[in-house]
């Protein structure tokens, strides 16, 4: 069963929470969002798939991420040497990288399948570091594959709200 | 006495003026934590001398139009209908409301939104609406958006405030030759302007200032880029001990900082140099777009950009690949942008160049990348620490034992000193000094 839903239409809270599928996909996304919290890099790569992907677009509107600029825009080869680099201790950055909180929300069911799940989403967070809280605030777009073997993340796209502005430099990923 | 601390004490710090804060071979620390001496550099450096405003490329048409910022006053950079290029302040002649918050775009000119004055891409006011009221109060022809000269020299475009500001290729000097080698990487194309990171440090400017002509701190703060690229591109980078990477006191307050000397002119290739393995599907793609082996071996050759960062006083560089432009938001706090550039050419060919050139911007650069963050800890921790022992200097000493004139008469020493860094302070402390 496949069910589209057209961006103005509101979801009800029941095909949010009454959906196993959208449910699973939710407490991924959860998942996810404790393990960058907690710095458990290691862990984080293992929640995506070999062909998923891990963008923070500049353009708010683009899909084609190959041919824009990005901030992120890592596939699997990209995640393994950005998860070495969080851990290896070589990046001054990251070895002092800010605490954040994250709190990902608002989730709003955008194609739903047995098979792959897309939700959009609300993220903020909060970052402290040496006496001072920063603020990022963006929508996550997740696609999740659903399989017995264990959902896996295919493609995370986060749109800053403020990605066409400067942004602090970061030792930690949203 | 100690000859390191002798000229600042604890008891002159605050006395000195800001121009005798900087000597020979030091500065004092107060001059990234005092809030006086930011005021001054706005007027007397900002506001004074030439700034970089846009690369031609960002203003492809008529009516291309781009916002940016000259010290912290804000303009807009236009094409007008006779392609002439404008430098407008960004503040309506009325009330003073910004007339344009786009970024970049396109116009047949600038309506303000408060009154609705208008203005046209020469910044000249168009319209009044309800004229009426200022028959005989307000001619037209008198109160055009305010004007920066601005002056171009090949699609480097600089703007200034200063009416009597020496013509750009004389304040550009010898400069003009490394512009003219950095265009090279075009690979027998036009360079081109891509996309642009933006990101912001606790810090005074001058630290990042500093940073694009410190060659020292590259395999220190940037181990863990080195640790993620191939063997090949670490090896390219690894100038701490070769005698031929130098950096060159180009006059003005500008240098240039050569890292891989071998490509600082990308038209000299004696044919030895093996292409990078990286680029095997890229050199496979051009090949199949029609290219021959001399333009994939000149567009492949160039996908690093340049071997140099070309420092430009006061705020912009041409690094490596890259344009490096920063803005004084205020005595400590600095905002950067990272302007990916490609080639512009036909797009079977340039389109998976380019492709190829961003996914080495995003390695490195922008608030995410491999590079900048480690960069941005740096400054921040000079931020902070340099509020410690006002009297005590900041060492800008680094290879004075070395230091000698290069056959073109540029004070040169290696790569790794601080050559670059003296160059930028005597010129700021002659604008300092200026009255």
């Amino acid at each position: 069963m496949t069910e589209t839903l057209s961006p103005t239409s509101a979801p009800s809270v029941a095909s949010v929470l009454g959906d196993p599928r959208v449910i699973r996909a939710v407490g991924l996304a959860w998942h996810e969002a404790d393990l960058l919290d907690r710095k458990q890099y290691e862990a984080w790569k293992g929640l995506y798939a070999e062909d998923g992907l891990y963008v923070i677009p500049l353009d708010p509107e683009t899909e084609d991420f190959d041919h824009t600029l990005n901030m992120v825009y890592d596939d699997a080869r990209m995640r393994d040497m950005r998860v070495t680099r969080m851990t290896e201790g070589y990046a001054i950055a990251a070895v002092d990288a800010a605490r954040t909180v994250r709190t990902v929300s608002r989730f709003i069911p955008v194609l739903v399948t047995d098979s792959e799940v897309t939700l959009r989403s609300a993220q903020v967070l909060v970052a402290y570091k040496r006496e001072n809280h920063d603020l990022w605030a963006s929508e996550n777009t997740y696609t999740i594959r659903l399989s017995p073997l264990g959902d896996e993340i295919v493609k995370k796209v986060i749109r800053l709200i403020d990605s066409e502005g400067p942004v602090p430099a970061a030792g930690f990923l949203l | 006495m100690t000859s390191e601390t002798s000229e600042f004490t604890t008891k002159n710090i605050y006395d000195l003026p800001p121009a005798d804060l900087v000597l020979p071979d030091k500065v004092a620390g107060r001059l990234y934590t005092d809030p006086g001496i930011f005021e001054k550099e706005m007027t007397k450096i900002f506001e004074h001398t030439w700034i970089w405003v846009a690369h031609e490329s960002e203003l492809p048409k008529a009516g291309s139009f781009k916002s940016t910022y000259v010290g912290r006053q804000p303009v807009i950079v236009t094409k007008d209908r006779r392609g002439n290029i404008n430098t407008l302040l960004n503040r309506c002649r009325h009330r003073g409301a910004s007339v344009c918050e786009q970024k970049k775009g396109n116009a047949n000119g600038f309506t303000c939104p408060y009154h609705a004055w208008s203005y046209s891409l020469d910044g000249k006011l168009r319209g009044i609406p309800y004229p009426e009221g200022y028959e005989g109060v307000v001619e037209k022809d008198e109160i055009s958006l305010k004007r920066l000269r601005t002056e171009s020299y090949n699609g480097m475009i600089f703007a200034t405030f200063n009416d009597d500001a020496e013509p750009l290729e004389e304040f550009l000097g010898d400069v003009r030759l490394w512009i003219d080698r950095f265009t090279k990487q075009g690979g027998g194309y036009p360079v081109k302007v891509l996309g642009t990171h933006q990101f912001k440090f606790k810090g005074n400017w001058k630290i990042q200032l500093e940073n694009t002509t410190d060659g020292y701190h590259f395999p220190i703060v940037h181990r863990s880029w080195m640790a993620s690229v191939d063997q090949e591109t670490a090896d390219m980078m690894s100038f701490m001990t070769d005698p031929d990477c130098v950096t060159h006191d180009l006059g003005n307050g500008h240098s240039v900082m050569q890292m891989v000397p071998e490509h600082s002119d990308l038209d000299i290739d004696d044919g030895t140099e093996k292409l990078q393995d990286r680029f095997d599907a890229l050199i496979a793609e051009l090949k199949a777009a029609g290219a021959d082996d001399a333009q994939v071996r000149k567009l492949v050759r160039s996908m690093h950009g340049t071997g140099f960062n070309l420092n430009l006083f006061p705020n912009v560089s041409m690094s490596i690949s890259f344009f490096r432009v920063l803005r004084p938001i205020s005595v400590n706090e600095t905002w950067i942008e990272h302007v990916a550039l490609g080639a512009d050419g036909p797009d079977e060919i340039v389109d998976p160049v380019n492709r190829d050139r961003l996914r080495v911007h995003e390695h490195f650069q922008g608030p995410f990348g491999f590079g900048t963050p480690d960069d941005a800890e740096g400054w921040d921790r000079v931020q902070r620490g340099a509020q410690g022992a006002p009297e005590m200097p900041i060492l800008v000493n680094r290879g004075l034992n070395r230091e000698a004139d290069s056959p073109e008469g540029w004070p040169t020493s290696h790569v790794t000193d601080e050559t670059g860094m003296r160059a930028a302070y005597a010129k700021w402390k002659q604008m300092m000094s200026d009255d």
